[in-house]
């Protein structure tokens, strides 16, 4: 074990060892390499299971925004699939009515889903944790609503079509629509990730510290407070969007309660507050609901009833056991595992080795340890 | 006119139905600083199990207390198992185990009774009274409701006002630490504010069910209006739950009756909002803040 | 009655040591005043022997028992009441039922009447604002009704938490004979948390020093309110 030891204190010394210091480059090298990897991985897997990637792709980009919002600035939002629906509908009626290419479409779905996220945002800066949790949610109850007043525009129970973009001739169409999804969410995590370690990311986390402190530093809170809001509200727009194109086409059963249910789930057990943990909470989104529920069912024998409804009872446990067990969700698991192994090796003293999967004084949203003690 | 007076009429009745889940989560909020998200998917437990007792033949006052005893051993578990781990943590922590208590019930309730509708009765009549010659759209079902909510404020009050418990649960909430420190157990009441704050949402419950109907999700929107009654009056004043009730339930009458039904959580979203810009902490809330 | 016992008291708050090695003994029937800079750990002290915080080691023996174990319902059942810092009266409630709350633990109906004027009586202030709500007292009223509050079950330990902070010099000087008077008269041991040296020491049998969490001087309130040089190096004055 010694030898062990000593050996990777070697090579982690090593510089050439280290990964880039500066955020952007090291941010850029991990996606060129996850891009890489997740070419070769959709061209080995089937059409179905691509697409099933493509999903897994534009559910970590809400997630990012979600976990942005909530994990680094501190605002709860029940209710984010309605910012996925007005991506999604958005990109629709674009597509409906106007002949431009992919790109823009996208780029006005998520310009428009941040100034929805700004609408909300703005009389939310006077909000608060429950406050701000009951808005949202109902938000999101309402929005079918309007989807449903206004039938002629949004296509009423059939909705709108959605085609998927066709790319080159030699490219299966749900390949190519993969590669997009997946693009899209590796460059959404790179500039996020950069964000974070901005001096945005650092005012977004003084105004979830202490809002009273963070302005007395000169940092304008509602500002700060509604950006982080339109910026969330944008990744949920472009993630509508892509869901859109997964599904050809969108109406308001697309986006029902239960998918901003799913996504803050989805959050939590990635690791609220942690941009490497969307993936996670982003593959239980797409297989639990579906596959995994139905053969769960089919092993216990279930009815008919329990298997519609295993997939809400699980997310509920989810939330719930995540909050109580684990509140760092899985990436919050899986560094304290790398902490105590990066203890173990080193001589019990600070660790030499850089820990890739550490983000920077990220607290995940338990950390209610404070000094006094509180009452019980 | 007489379309108005029906509607003011309709809208007092549902606001005290709305009252008395606001006082649920007032309750809870005042002892413990959480705002319970479950509130209404644990009452809709509780009448699911009242319709069990009246499926098996009893009569509709048993399944009554039945549901209301229920929901006082149902909020002093939940109260224990779940909220006690995360109350002093961030208030985010507590969002989210309520949140996901919600969907866990709901999903429970859809797995074991599924999502048929069920008739629930009513206790009284629901059809409107003639008064003087004329037909109001108040029945005594609505008569029943207005009083059995008033019962239940007047209790609250006696008890919160008049005896040591209630001078108990009071210091509690408003200042916690201080009252450790004069010998009040805390725990228990923290629990006991809890099971009562269920009970009173059991009671809201099956107060809606008649003139809805049984489903997993019935409580939601109630939910919606009770928080948004909470908000308007204040999350931290019993009197505001009742005035916040009225005024919801006022409004969303008038909304339904006069512009259509399906802007109604609209409309309660607007009323949170406006409420919200206005006068952020509630119309009746205290303006000192709480203390550790 | 007896003496409270502190020995070899440390305290910590993750990694910062708040308390180290502290003993001192207060004396029934005296004021042992405890001084020192912002910071020092006074209050730390005060909420481990109450209860509200966990020592890391030492003891706190009081009548025989040993307190550092005990939850906080505990110790107010054994006697010890504690004033914390800045109003702590409950300012939603009245002055009567902020007193009341004090009688609970240990008086029925019948008894609390009694006692609660016992307070009124030493307090005469309270007595003409009983129904009134604590918010509308002024900040001495608010400090006599927190005090009063914490005497109203009959402690034997009183522990203050800088009781003068924001007051006129009038008034606390006011407070500190009541508390004179009363600790001679009831054998209380009072344990006086005090930024305001001067004033404590005046009433003070005894007086703790504490610098950085440790005590550096335990005497006679007379020879620390003496020792200039010690005056100026650590309380300022």
């Amino acid at each position: 074990m010694a030898g062990l030891r000593s050996t990777v204190q070697a090579l982690t010394a090593k510089r050439w060892f280290r990964l880039p210091r500066q955020p952007m480059l090291r941010h850029l090298s991990f996606a060129a390499v996850a891009a890489v990897a997740l070419y070769f991985l959709t061209q080995w897997l089937s059409a179905f299971n691509d697409y099933e990637v493509g999903q897994i792709g534009f559910y970590a980009i809400a997630l990012a925004g979600l976990t942005l919002l909530t994990g680094i600035n501190g605002q709860i939002s029940l209710g984010h699939g309605g910012f996925m629906a007005v991506g999604g509908f958005t990109y629709a009626l674009l597509v409906e009515h106007t002949t431009w290419s992919l790109v823009p479409e996208l780029l006005v779905a998520v310009g428009v889903s941040a100034v929805v996220g700004a609408v909300i945002g703005i009389p939310a800066t006077r909000l608060r944790g429950p406050y701000l949790a009951g808005m949202t949610l109902m938000v999101a109850l309402g929005l079918p609503y309007i989807t449903n007043q206004y039938n002629s525009i949004f296509g009423g129970d059939q909705g709108l079509n959605t085609p998927p973009p066709t790319g080159p001739a030699s490219v299966n169409p749900t390949e190519w629509l993969t590669w997009i999804q997946l693009l899209g969410a590796l460059i959404v995590l790179v500039l996020l990730g950069n964000l974070v370690r901005s001096r945005f990311g650092r005012s977004f986390r003084a105004v979830r510290d202490d809002e009273i402190a963070a302005s007395l530093t000169g940092i304008h809170v509602a500002r700060t407070k509604v950006i982080a809001f339109m910026v969330s509200a944008g990744c949920a727009g472009l993630a509508g969007a892509f869901l859109a194109l997964s599904a050809g086409g969108v109406n308001s059963a697309e986006f029902p309660l239960a998918l901003s249910i799913y996504i803050l789930a989805g959050v939590v057990l990635g690791g609220t507050g942690s941009l490497m943990g969307v993936w996670w909470g982003a593959i239980i989104i797409v297989y639990l609901p579906t596959q995994w529920s139905q053969s769960l069912a089919s092993d216990f024998h279930a009815n008919a009833l329990v298997s519609a409804n295993l997939a809400v009872i699980i997310f509920g446990l989810v939330l719930i056991v995540t909050m109580l067990v684990a509140p760092g969700g899985i990436q919050g698991g899986l560094r304290w595992l790398a902490a105590k192994g990066a203890a173990y090796l080193s001589s019990g003293g600070v660790s030499n080795m850089t820990l890739s999967l550490q983000e920077p004084t990220d607290r995940p949203v338990s950390d209610g340890e404070s000094v006094r003690t509180t009452t019980k | 006119m007489q379309f108005f007076l029906d509607i003011t009429l309709g809208g007092i009745a549902t606001g005290m139905i709305v009252s008395a889940v606001a006082l649920g989560l007032v309750l809870i909020f005042r002892a413990t600083n959480v705002v319970n998200f479950a509130q209404g998917a644990m009452s809709m437990i509780t009448t699911y199990i009242a319709y069990d007792v009246l499926r098996r033949g009893a009569d509709y006052w048993l399944a009554f207390v039945v549901a209301l005893a229920v929901g006082l051993v149902f909020g002093a578990i939940t109260q224990s198992v779940l909220i006690r781990p995360v109350q002093g943590k961030s208030p985010l922590n507590a969002i989210i185990v309520t949140f996901g208590f919600l969907i866990f019930l709901e999903g429970l309730a859809g797995a074991i009774y599924g999502s048929t509708a069920r008739n629930y009765p009513a206790p009284f009549s629901l059809s409107g009274q003639k008064l003087g010659g004329t037909q109001i759209a108040f029945s005594p079902f609505d008569l029943f409701v207005v009083v059995a909510v008033l019962v239940l404020m007047g209790l609250m009050l006696v008890v919160f006002r008049g005896t040591d418990l209630g001078l108990r649960m009071r210091a509690v909430a408003f200042a916690p630490e201080a009252a450790r420190l004069l010998g009040v157990r805390v725990r228990p009441l923290l629990t006991l504010g809890w099971a009562l704050a269920v009970a009173a949402g059991a009671m809201a419950a099956l107060l809606v069910v008649p003139t809805s109907s049984l489903t997993p999700n019935f409580m939601d929107v109630i939910l919606i209006y009770g928080f948004t009654a909470a908000v308007v009056g204040g999350l931290d004043s019993p009197v505001g739950a009742l005035i916040g009730g009225l005024v919801t339930g006022l409004s969303l009458a008038y909304v339904g009756g006069y512009l259509g039904g399906s802007l109604e959580p609209m409309a309660a979203l607007a009323l949170v909002i406006v409420s919200l810009m206005v006068r952020p902490e509630g119309i009746f809330a205290r303006p000192a803040a709480r203390r550790v | 009655m007896s003496a409270l016992e502190i020995d070899s008291l440390s305290v910590s708050y993750g990694a910062v040591h708040a308390l180290t090695d502290v003993s001192f003994n207060a004396a029934e029937g005296q004021v042992t005043a405890v001084l020192g800079a912002n910071g020092a750990g006074k209050t730390t002290l005060l909420r481990t022997i109450s209860g509200l915080v966990q020592p890391r080691k030492g003891s706190i023996r009081f009548d025989g028992e040993r307190l550092e174990k005990m939850s906080v319902e505990q110790i107010v059942r054994h006697g010890v009441s504690h004033v914390p810092e800045g109003r702590s009266v409950i300012e939603e409630m009245t002055v009567e039922e902020n007193l009341r709350l004090g009688a609970l633990w240990r008086f029925g109906r019948r008894e609390r009447a009694g006692v609660i004027d016992e307070i009124y009586e030493l307090f005469p202030p309270l007595s003409e604002r009983r129904r009134q709500h604590a918010n509308t007292l002024s900040g001495g009223e608010r400090q006599m009704l927190a005090i009063g509050r914490a005497l109203v079950a009959r402690p034997k330990v009183l522990l203050l938490d800088e009781p003068s902070l924001g007051l006129a010099p009038i008034v606390t000087a006011r407070l500190m004979a009541v508390l004179r008077d009363l600790t001679a008269a009831s054998e209380l041991v009072v344990v006086l948390v005090e930024q305001n040296a001067r004033s404590s020491l005046s009433i003070a049998q005894r007086a703790v020093v504490i610098n950085l969490g440790k005590v550096v001087v335990s005497d006679d309130a007379a020879t620390v309110a003496s020792d200039t040089e010690l005056r100026h190096h650590y309380l300022g004055y």
